[in-house]
């Protein structure tokens, strides 16, 4: 098992710039995701970590050793893809057992580890199966156990459960993060789908136009953004930006956002008078007569678990607030925001950058 | 707008029984939403109402008169279907304004225009109404295909999983959408999905249905806190309900025909320690975001997943004592048993 570093990766195709000047390190044994809207830049990164692809510039070092310019073939490393290309007229267990066949190893030792791999992925009963007739979820355990069997230094994974639909993604995302649990191998994971990296990356790499705008745990990201970008991509319903004009001091506690005071985590840096936007997760949105901030409710979404209320402030804003069950509510009528003060943040609107805060001290920015 | 009634409607294909006794009303300006996983019968069900598919047995009421074997065209009734079919080399305002054209309608030009626009301003797409249908992004096109439906003011709307092939965010702004379209027209929706975000959140009734049956028909808090089954209790809630088998629990309270608890994640409660037979050790903890599922590993058997705080104290590995709060028992068949 091995340490990926990416070292000032740059990627151009003609005069479009797919990744920009990207750094960041894989720990050893980490599920790692790379991130971001499609076009952003993610899979090529995978691309070049694999060696299916060349950097234009930039080092990639895997285990401690420089393998910029190797051959795909001899990084120790599986490529699974989001089309799983088994071979139709084979068996399960052949399809497994393929790539081992292909290096010459003994055939007792191929035996031993797809037994083993199909152990680990629950799938011994089809080993003897036929690949064409199994379920889109049993072919995507195949084509994990013809990565598994090679014992790599890593997994590198390209939407593996894009194909899928999403009742069977979420309980293939258990799966994989329980695999990973059992084999503990550097795995790096691409998706598009934010759910699906909060829910089993330990730390997660957001990209957007080629750049990485953040790395960090699911958490941190989720709770500290660096940028509106991040803010706005993370969460289901994202972060609400609430637009307002206003200065900064450090130290400052709270923002006179239009009518409304507010208080906030303890500024650390400043501005000059200028397009501010204030950042509150829809769990840190209450509901409160109280508030001078008003708001007229547009419609509450009903989950079980809780309920969505949409809300238009008196400049139009939309807010979204995630709020108990148990509150009703009414299309129409007026009432007040309140927010959970420690968990705000506040962005540049130009730059779309956050201002470093209490909150948001030790943030990594790309 | 009128009421939708199906009374004991059953229809099979071959051998295969599509919908079985099926009865159903859909009350004047009411939004039911029939939810049910692939091949439950939905669309057939849908069909029925529509007069695309004649009931083998069973009666369709529409607006108090008998239309089980009526043709879709006098039914008055408009369909939206999962794919937007638009005319791709009509304008918007031209493709919105198809319906009205129809020769059998004769509607005078001026109240096309009045109509057209009104249901543009109602759907925000005004200012798309001299694009061609091709220049429109995939939500503005479906809102053009709801937009067709709505402005013949039909007795009623049939909808087939109209959101599903629009990216989840829009899919989000579409359901606030319709809801809102819902109210202000006051129509009648009649509406099929197998996603139970959109059932829960759009339905002023959901009716659940499982191999050709309707299982239950009530609000989205009804079916949610009081499942009549073990199947209604999965296909509502995210995360999906604890199912355990009674066994695991023994110091539960529970009716003799009990062989599953359910307990929603929401109200299993968990602390530090451990007690006797009600403990487990964590196993994983997911980051959402704006909440952590807790996965408890209880007797090597079964995980139950629990809500927590992101700042929970908690880490993989723990001990922990399990409470649930208001738990669901079902029996060795499935179906709710009562204490």
């Amino acid at each position: 098992m091995a340490e990926i570093r990416v070292e000032r990766l740059h990627k151009a195709f003609a005069d479009f710039t797919a990744v920009r000047d990207s750094t960041f390190t894989i720990r050893d044994g980490d599920f790692f995701c790379l991130l971001g809207p499609s076009g952003c830049g993610k899979t090529t990164t995978l691309r070049m970590i694999a060696g299916l692809e060349l950097p234009t510039s930039g080092r990639i070092l895997l285990g401690g050793e420089d393998v910029t310019f190797q051959q795909a073939s001899r990084r120790d490393i599986a490529f699974v893809f989001q089309l799983f290309a088994l071979y139709p007229h084979m068996t399960v267990r052949s399809n497994i057992a393929y790539p081992l066949r292909c290096q010459g190893m003994p055939r007792a030792e191929v035996e031993r580890r797809v037994e083993e791999a199909a152990k680990i992925l629950r799938i011994t009963e089809l080993l003897p199966r036929s690949v064409s007739g199994l379920s889109s979820g049993d072919r995507q355990r195949v084509a994990l156990g013809r990565a598994i069997v090679r014992e790599p230094a890593a997994f590198l994974l390209d939407e593996p459960l894009g194909a899928l639909d999403a009742e069977f993604r979420e309980l293939m995302c258990d799966e994989l993060r329980a695999l990973h649990d059992r084999l503990h191998a550097t795995t790096v994971y691409v998706t598009h789908d934010q759910l699906e990296a909060m829910a089993m990356a330990d730390v997660i790499a957001l990209m957007n136009d080629g750049v990485v705008e953040q790395v960090g745990s699911p958490q941190e990201i989720y709770d500290k953004p660096a940028s509106m970008f991040t803010a706005g991509f993370i969460g289901s319903p994202p972060m609400n930006f609430i637009p307002f004009r206003g200065r900064l001091l450090p130290g400052d506690r709270s923002v006179q956002a239009g009518e409304a005071a507010v208080e906030i985590p303890e500024a650390r840096e400043g501005t000059s008078e200028t397009d501010l936007m204030l950042g509150a997760r829809p769990e840190h949105v209450r509901l409160s007569a109280r508030s001078q901030m008003r708001a007229s409710v547009v419609e509450a979404e009903y989950l079980g678990t809780n309920q969505i209320v949409t809300l238009a402030t008196a400049q139009g804003t939309l807010v979204k607030a995630r709020v108990p069950s148990e509150v009703r509510v009414r299309p129409g009528e007026t009432t007040g925001l309140e927010f959970r003060s420690e968990k705000l943040s506040l962005f540049q609107r130009t730059s779309g950058r956050v201002l470093r805060s209490a909150l948001h001290e030790r943030v990594a920015h790309g | 707008m009128a009421e939708l009634i199906l009374e004991g409607v059953s229809k099979s294909f071959g051998r295969t029984r599509a919908v079985r006794d099926l009865s159903l009303r859909v009350g004047d300006g009411e939004f039911v939403v029939l939810l049910g996983p692939t091949g439950a019968g939905k669309t057939t069900a849908l069909r029925l109402a529509a007069g695309l598919e004649s009931p083998d047995t069973g009666s369709v009421r529409i607006g108090g008169r008998d239309a089980t074997f009526d043709p879709p065209a006098s039914r008055d009734v408009a369909f939206v279907f999962q794919q937007y079919s638009l005319y791709p080399h009509l304008s918007v305002y031209d493709n919105l304004a198809f319906p009205l054209r129809s020769p059998v309608r004769r509607v005078p030009e001026p109240d096309i225009e009045k109509r057209v626009r009104e249901i543009a301003r109602l759907l925000h797409i005004e200012e798309k109404l001299q694009n061609r249908a091709t220049q429109l992004s995939g939500g503005q096109m479906q809102r053009v295909a709801i937009g067709r439906a709505l402005v013949r003011k039909p007795a009623m709307y049939l909808m087939d999983e109209p959101l599903s092939s629009l990216d989840a965010k829009l899919r989000a702004e579409m359901r606030i959408e319709l809801k809102r379209v819902h109210r202000e027209v006051g129509a009648t929706i009649l509406y099929v999905t197998h996603d139970q975000t959109e059932a829960m959140t759009m339905a002023t009734r959901i009716g659940v249905l499982e191999q050709g049956r309707l299982v239950q028909f009530g609000t989205p808090r009804e079916i949610y806190q009081d499942p009549s089954n073990v199947h209604v209790a999965t296909r509502l809630g995210s995360p999906g309900v604890n199912l355990v088998p009674r066994d695991l629990f023994p110091d539960v309270r529970a009716p003799v025909a009990a062989a599953t608890i359910g307990v929603r994640t929401e109200h299993v409660r968990i602390r530090k320690g451990r007690n006797g037979s009600t403990s487990g050790r964590v196993r994983w903890i997911e980051h959402l975001g704006d909440q952590s599922h807790l996965h408890v590993r209880v007797d090597d058997r079964a995980d139950v997943v629990t809500l927590v705080d992101p700042d929970t104290d908690l880490s993989v590995g723990d001990e922990v004592h399990i409470e649930m709060v208001a738990p669901l028992f079902f029996d060795a068949r499935g179906e709710r048993v009562r204490p």
